[in-house]
């Protein structure tokens, strides 16, 4: 197995082992949830209006959640130093590290966020492009939370911070998401909302390995 | 090459600073007078809009303030990543907060200028969207610094997130373009429409101009700041180490 | 193969911590650094693997190869870069793969860990963790070995064994630092002497 594949495994192999992340993502994703009719009401259309939107805010900030303890650990126990003198590039050491964040934590929220969205009287038909356009922004959101898990590896109280820092990049995801979510909202429907999606999620991939190397570097110095 | 190592020597910059400071303040007084002037009393006002449009002169030139100092800010950022110079990282960082606050003055006004003009202190159009995602760039540039005690550490890290920031800024402008089209019809007055009157185009221009000498200055004392409190630190540093 | 530093000078958190500092380390050579506290034997090693950058000076290994100086260290430090909820194995296997080189399943013998090799790292005792980042460096089979403070929390027995595995690199054409506050790993052919703070 390659060393890219080594880590994508290993960092895999963590997530599902020491649980955590995902599972408190999806709790937090509920909790977020019920919170919802109790601050805007119970009505039935508003929620089922409301509902795509909603549930995209319940992912990015379920990711968010998970942001933080992205280098952490690694810089903590030194593995970031052995890495850094491995074999793997440092930029495909952080693509690596993102790659196993999308599979273990934004890829599965993205899944199940939609199915949640019942709870909110998500129109079943809507369910399916809701996903879709999810799933295709999850790719974004795992990299650019990668850039943002890069800066705070070694900041103790880096969740603070790493909103800051994350949400300004969310912001055409989120558009160009619910876009995709909603397509009778746009008249030439929801496709070329996605094709824009996969864009950012193909710019997010040239950025991120090397904004995230740049960062740790900054800790090698 | 040899201009720019002699530049960017912290204590010729001192010097040229000290020489250039107290005409940059005159130039500043006097053009931000000039401008002031012109823009609250000699300028007419819009048959449209009537005397709000006066709002116009500080607003649109700390609006163009704030994204003109982003993108400096990120160029100091890429000088210091290729050059590993600090006084690009103290360029950079002195930068900030005055672009912040241009920001702010820009939100601020156009808030002030939307209460008369859509009935609302707040709209959330296209212009004012993006702006205020702008301030949350800069915010989040500037707690990167504050969160680390090593300032090489900061320094490196504040540089991405610079220039990720930068690549950014004109991706979140297409965004809530777009977005805004999707959900507001073009009924909302435009601020500044292509043919603009010379007698209002002159103190747009001069404010514009007062902004940044104001900000020159402002930038080469705060540059100055972060030079000294980096002496204090490194002098504070052999103190201890000789003991 | 050489490890050359020459007149290399560091700065940690605006302190000079070291400067003017050169030495030559050969094949098959063990050097010992040397000093107070603070004197900079950490940051040195960290330097050599390209984790801290020099203030001024170089270091070089020759003759110049495919690989930087970085690729071919392996770095002990302080922190052990083990991963708790995986086994010794699975540990010494990833860390085998990422730095490229020897044969894991051997790496376990010398400090007896393959009765432990199925165990999670979680279980083991502070000498237990030594032992095994300790094994890494045979698992990932690299050139020069930089060890800061390599006795700490070993028993007499395991120090013998570290000292052993030494030797055998050493023979084998390797080249080890080592930064030592007590006892040596055996008879420094070369000792870098740091000064502390002036």
């Amino acid at each position: 197995m390659s060393g890219f594949g080594s880590l994508l495994w290993r960092d895999l192999v963590l997530m599902f082992r020491q649980g955590g992340s995902l599972g408190a993502a999806v709790s937090f994703m509920l909790a977020f949830v019920v919170m919802i009719p109790l601050a805007i009401g119970p009505d039935q259309a508003t929620l089922s209006r409301l509902a795509p939107g909603l549930m995209w805010l319940a992912l990015l900030l379920a990711v968010l959640l998970t942001t933080e303890r992205m280098f952490q650990q690694d810089h903590e126990d030194g593995s970031l130093d052995l890495l850094a003198t491995g074999r793997l590039p440092l930029e495909l050491v952080c693509l690596a590290k993102a790659a196993a964040h999308w599979l273990s934590v934004s890829l599965p929220l993205s899944v199940v966020a939609a199915p949640v969205g019942i709870l909110l009287n998500l129109d079943t038909p809507r369910i399916l492009p809701v996903m879709l356009a999810m799933v295709t922004g999850s790719l974004a959101l795992s990299l650019l939370a990668s850039v943002a898990g890069a800066v705070t590896a070694g900041l103790r109280r880096g969740g603070l911070v790493v909103p800051l820092l994350v949400l300004p990049l969310y912001v055409p995801v989120l558009i160009f998401g619910i876009a995709a979510s909603t397509g009778d909202m746009n008249p030439s429907g929801a496709t070329p909302a996605l094709l824009v999606l996969m864009a950012i999620a193909l710019v997010s991939l040239v950025i991120q390995p090397w904004a995230a190397a740049a960062a740790l570097r900054a800790y090698f110095r | 090459m040899q201009t720019f190592e002699i530049l960017a020597n912290p204590n010729f910059f001192m010097r040229v600073a000290r020489a250039i400071l107290p005409w940059g303040w005159a130039a500043t007084v006097i053009t931000l007078g000039a401008g002031l002037y012109l823009a609250l009393f000699t300028s007419p006002a819009d048959y449209q809009q009537g005397e709000t449009v006066r709002i116009m002169y500080v607003h649109v030139p700390a609006a163009w303030m704030a994204l003109f100092i982003y993108v400096l800010m990120a160029v100091s950022s890429a000088v210091a990543l290729i050059f590993r110079h600090p006084l690009a990282d103290a360029a950079a960082k002195a930068a900030a907060p005055f672009g912040a606050a241009f920001c702010f003055l820009s939100l601020a006004t156009g808030s002030i200028w939307g209460k008369p003009m859509w009935g609302t202190w707040w709209v959330w159009d296209a212009r004012l969207t993006s702006m205020f995602v702008l301030m949350l760039l800069y915010l989040g540039y500037m707690a990167v610094w504050r969160a680390f005690d090593d300032p090489h550490r900061a320094a490196g890290l504040a540089r991405v997130v610079a220039l990720v920031g930068v690549i950014n800024i004109p991706i979140v402008k297409f965004s809530v373009d777009w977005w805004n089209t999707l959900h507001q019809p073009a009924s909302v007055v435009k601020m500044s429409g292509p043919a603009i009157d010379p007698a209002m185009l002159w103190p747009l221009l001069l404010m514009a101009l007062g902004y940044t000498l104001l900000f020159i200055c402002l930038h080469l004392m705060a540059i100055g700041n972060e030079i000294t409190a980096r002496k204090i630190r490194a002098a504070r540093l052999r103190a201890v180490g000789a003991h | 193969m050489k490890l050359i530093g020459n007149a290399l000078s560091c700065e940690r958190n605006g302190r000079v911590v070291f400067s003017g500092l050169s030495f030559a380390v050969g094949a098959g050579e063990y050097a010992e650094l040397r000093g107070p506290n603070g004197s900079g034997k950490s940051s040195l090693l960290r330097l050599l693997a390209g984790l801290v950058p020099a203030m001024a000076g170089t270091v070089s290994a020759e003759p110049a190869g495919d690989l930087t100086l970085p690729q071919l260290s392996h770095y002990i430090g302080h922190h052990d870069a083990l991963k708790n909820v995986m086994t010794v194995r699975e540990n010494i296997r990833f860390w085998a793969q990422m730095l490229g080189g020897g044969e894991p399943a051997e790496a376990l013998h010398p400090f007896k860990m393959e009765r432990l090799a199925d165990d999670p790292v979680q279980l083991l005792s502070a000498g237990q963790r030594r032992r095994l980042s300790l094994s890494r460096l045979l698992a990932a089979g690299r050139p020069v070995w930089l060890l800061d403070e390599p006795m700490t929390a070993l028993d007499v027995e395991s120090q013998a064994t570290l000292s052993g595995i030494v030797d055998k690199h050493l023979a084998g054409g390797g080249i080890v630092l080592a930064a030592i506050h007590g006892e040596g790993l055996r008879r420094p052919d070369h000792i870098i002497t740091l000064k502390g703070a002036a």
